[in-house]
């Protein structure tokens, strides 16, 4: 497959670090487009702010760089008034759980027809690593440099909980995994949220000692576990993994059908 | 005689940083690290399972199947 058709070659090559995974997921993206052969015209990335942030930037597609934890805002307001637009959002862990979490959930609990990939590195990558929701307990950032106090937030968790139709979770390294899960959200009429974690070897590894790109990748090769696997397992037993699958897959109704219900019967009163 | 036909890989230096995941991922050991890029050392063991191009992170690998060239 040719890549290079979706990309905006003169801003190539992008800033992301050596080893960063998120070009491994914007080519996930892309390889998933092109087998669904949506023409690139139809299609509209929004994002936040970080280094995920800027993956439209480098796109072929309609494209939105909005402001940090807002992309689902802006792209709600696009969905609406563009319907026929398949609306994909890309955020990282910050802009979708600290500083956009309540734009997060109300989306999801809204059910409106967007998908939402999760760029998960667990740290905000972009501004020198200071400790986000899913910063792991214990685990280091310059602004916990003791170590992480608090309690991570399992996203896909609380997608399912707030109410999203289609969730699931992977990891840079199994790819062909990440490849499904993203074409099933992208073909799900709904709310849809695919997170996927990511090495930041710059802001996250390095400060946590887990070394070069390859051995956090490495790390997510032996230590995932899918959830049919996970449910025979105890506490202690996944302490640590990474709990990979679909953790939901459902239709409901969406948001925009509701609305144009609302639409018609308001304009039906005299 | 028949040759074997195997891919062809490509690697964009202009776009590699180095990260060495291909090194390390590729199923069957076909490049070695050089001095800043990573070399096709036996493209002869390709089996085109194209891992390496999905890992890229950089869009700096290329692999062309016999049967598109
Ligand atoms: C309103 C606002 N607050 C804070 C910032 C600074 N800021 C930029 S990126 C970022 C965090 C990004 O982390 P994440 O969303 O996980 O993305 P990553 O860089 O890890 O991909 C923050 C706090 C900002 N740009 N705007
Ligand atoms: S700082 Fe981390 S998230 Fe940002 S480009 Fe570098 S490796 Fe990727
Ligand atoms: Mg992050």
């Amino acid at each position: 497959m040719d890549y290079l058709q979706y990309l905006r070659l003169d801003k190539m090559p992008h800033i992301w670090c050596d080893g960063c995974g998120h070009g491994i997921i914007l080519k996930s993206i892309l390889r998933t487009i092109d087998k669904l052969g949506w023409d690139k015209n139809d299609i509209a990335m929004v994002s936040g702010i970080g280094c995920s942030g800027r993956t439209p930037g480098y796109v072929d597609f309609n494209t939105l760089h909005t402001t940090h934890g807002r992309a689902l805002a802006f792209a709600t307001g696009l969905k609406i008034a563009k319907p026929k637009l398949h609306v994909i959002v890309v955020s990282g862990d910050g802009d979708a759980a600290a500083i956009g979490g309540n734009h997060f959930i109300h989306a999801a609990r809204r059910n409106i027809d967007i998908t939402m990939i999760i760029y998960n590195n667990y740290i905000y990558g972009m501004t020198g690593g200071q400790v986000s929701p899913t910063t792991p307990s214990g685990k280091k950032a310059s602004t916990a440099p003791y170590g992480n106090p608090d309690m991570a937030f399992d996203i896909s968790r609380l997608a399912q909980a707030a109410g999203a139709a289609y969730v699931a979770r992977s990891t840079v390294y199994h790819v062909g995994r990440t490849d499904k899960y993203i074409e099933q959200a992208l073909k799900k009429t709904g709310f849809s949220v695919v997170e996927i974690l990511t090495p930041c070897p710059t802001s996250y590894g390095r400060q946590n000692k887990e070394g070069t790109a390859v051995d956090m990748m490495m790390y997510q090769k032996s230590n995932s576990v899918s959830i049919e696997r996970a449910k025979k397992m105890s506490e202690e037993e996944l302490e640590g993994k990474i709990i990979t699958g679909v953790f939901v897959d459902k239709e409901q109704e969406c948001y925009l059908s509701r609305y144009n219900e609302i639409v018609k019967r308001a304009q039906s009163i005299k | 005689m028949v040759m074997k036909k195997f891919p062809k890989i490509t690697i964009n230096e202009q776009w590699c940083k180095s990260c060495e995941i291909c090194v390390e991922f590729c199923p069957k050991k076909v490049f070695d690290m050089g001095r800043f890029y990573p070399v096709v050392a036996r493209p002869e063991d390709c089996i085109d399972c194209k891992l390496c191009e999905k890992l890229c992170p950089d869009f700096a690998i290329t692999v062309t199947s016999p049967k598109e060239t």
